[in-house]
């Protein structure tokens, strides 16, 4: 199935932007969901968190200005906003475990309709383990949500009815953005928020092989 | 007189021995105190335990510690990234042991050391396979107010490496933004605290209010060129 209404990386990263809120503390963790940051509305002030220990952080620096000891979750280099702050990592994942982060935004490999969430190893013999900070944020944010393409490359939906790969947490995750849909998840299982135009509720649900709640009018 | 300053590094780690769990500060490229790391290159230890959040970057620092084979055991969060080929190798030829911790587990298993505590609960990994022992037996868990947690015990280090920015003899230290990241946590939580500083100040120029480690919890501080 070829969708010509498919959002690519920096739509997605658009429609995650739409619903982050004017004074949210929010994680963008590494790689994908990164791109949330260029798309945020404007008017709003929104501070970010790195784990690494900055809060406030700004975009990357002009070429010539990167200062090394001043990266990001990923290791590029960034900047810091007036009003921004350092601390240490036992603080930074303190503030992550203690409910004080309002938003995470996380890639995924399967996220579950309860929310159980999978994004840091296929569990691929041989493959070197790595986990960073997904399993603190992921089950330390007020909300977790995932930001993924929802299909794999071969056409199976990574909204699953339990995943396969080893689990980063248990019932975590409360959205999940990708290149078709946003799609609610919790113990009431699936509710759609919205998907691309040209494409049905029906669609989706063959799409997904689950049943999916309809969206709700009285909100999300 | 309390005078820890000490021009040579390598005076600073006289007292590592053999089998010895180093904590090594840094993230990423940032705070790795690669100077502290040459002078623990030319101990030529054998066995050591070390504790870093990556598993060294290119060929340098933690990297070349590790191409010695000093290393037995490798405690971290991030082992794999773009430039982690020494690490790489010896973890495929099974000549290094890791213990795959999450990120927040690791900095506050450190700070749990440095504070006197015996272990304490938290929800990270909860029902992961990261709540294991490195013996694949399950960690002790309980479930506090409807929530899973998991009991995390202490990081001890007999030493640690840390970079710092500006310190006095009586080893207060100032660091210098993300750099700072494990450095403060670590120096809480080793028997000997050798720091990297980039510059020497007497004793009250540091503002009071600003110095991020208190001295008590530093034994050496080496002074670096920039």
């Amino acid at each position: 199935m070829n969708f010509l209404n498919k959002r690519d990386k920096a739509a997605i990263a658009q429609r995650v932007a739409q619903d982050i809120f004017d004074g949210a503390y929010v994680n963008l963790g590494i790689g994908m969901p990164t791109a949330v940051a260029n798309h945020l509305p404007k008017g709003i002030e929104v501070v970010l968190h790195s784990e690494n220990g900055i809060l406030g952080m700004g975009p990357q620096p002009a070429a010539g200005d990167e200062d090394f000891d001043l990266i990001n979750a990923g290791k590029q280099p960034v900047t810091l906003l007036k009003g921004g702050a350092y601390f240490h990592h036992a603080d930074s994942f303190a503030m992550m475990r203690g409910g004080h982060i309002d938003i995470c935004v996380l890639g995924a490999y399967q996220v579950s309709v309860k929310g159980d969430l999978a994004n840091w190893s296929t569990g691929e013999v041989g493959a070197i383990p790595a986990v960073g900070g997904a399993m603190d944020l992921a089950v330390g944010a007020k909300e977790t949500w995932v930001m993924m393409d929802l299909l794999t490359k071969t056409g199976q939906s990574k909204v699953v009815s339990s995943c396969t790969y080893p689990l980063t947490g248990l019932a975590c995750v409360r959205r999940i953005y990708t290149d078709l849909c946003t799609l609610s998840c919790g113990p009431d299982g699936l509710r759609l928020v919205d998907t691309v135009e040209g494409l049905s509720h029906a669609d989706l649900v063959n799409l997904i092989g689950l049943p999916i709640q309809p969206a709700s009018s009285a909100g999300h | 007189m309390i005078n820890k300053i000490t021009s040579s590094a390598l005076d600073a780690l006289a007292t590592v021995r053999d089998g010895a769990t180093v904590l090594i500060g840094g993230f990423g490229t940032a705070g790795i105190p690669d100077e502290l790391i040459d002078a623990l290159i030319e101990c030529r230890l054998r066995e050591l335990t070390v504790v870093n959040n990556n598993a060294g970057n290119g060929d340098t620092g933690l990297a070349a510690l590790l191409k010695t084979g000093a290393v037995r055991k490798l405690i971290c969060s991030f082992p794999r990234q773009t430039d982690s080929h020494v690490f790489d190798a010896l973890y495929r030829a099974n000549q290094i042991e890791l213990e795959l911790v999450p990120q927040g587990n690791l900095a506050e298993r450190l700070r749990a050391a440095g504070a006197g505590l015996g272990g304490f609960f938290t929800p990270t990994g909860y029902g992961t396979a990261l709540a294991l022992h490195p013996d694949g037996s399950p960690k002790e868990t309980r479930l506090i107010n409807g929530r899973g947690y998991v009991f995390e015990t202490p990081i001890h280090g007999d030493l640690a490496l840390v970079k710092a920015e500006r310190g006095d003899r009586w080893g207060n230290l100032t660091f210098r933004k993300a750099a700072r990241n494990f450095g403060p946590v670590m120096a809480t939580a080793a028997v000997c605290t050798v720091a990297s500083v980039y510059e020497v100040v007497e004793l009250g120029e540091l503002d009071p209010e600003t110095i991020i480690t208190p001295g008590i919890h530093v034994t050496h501080v080496v002074p670096i060129a920039r």
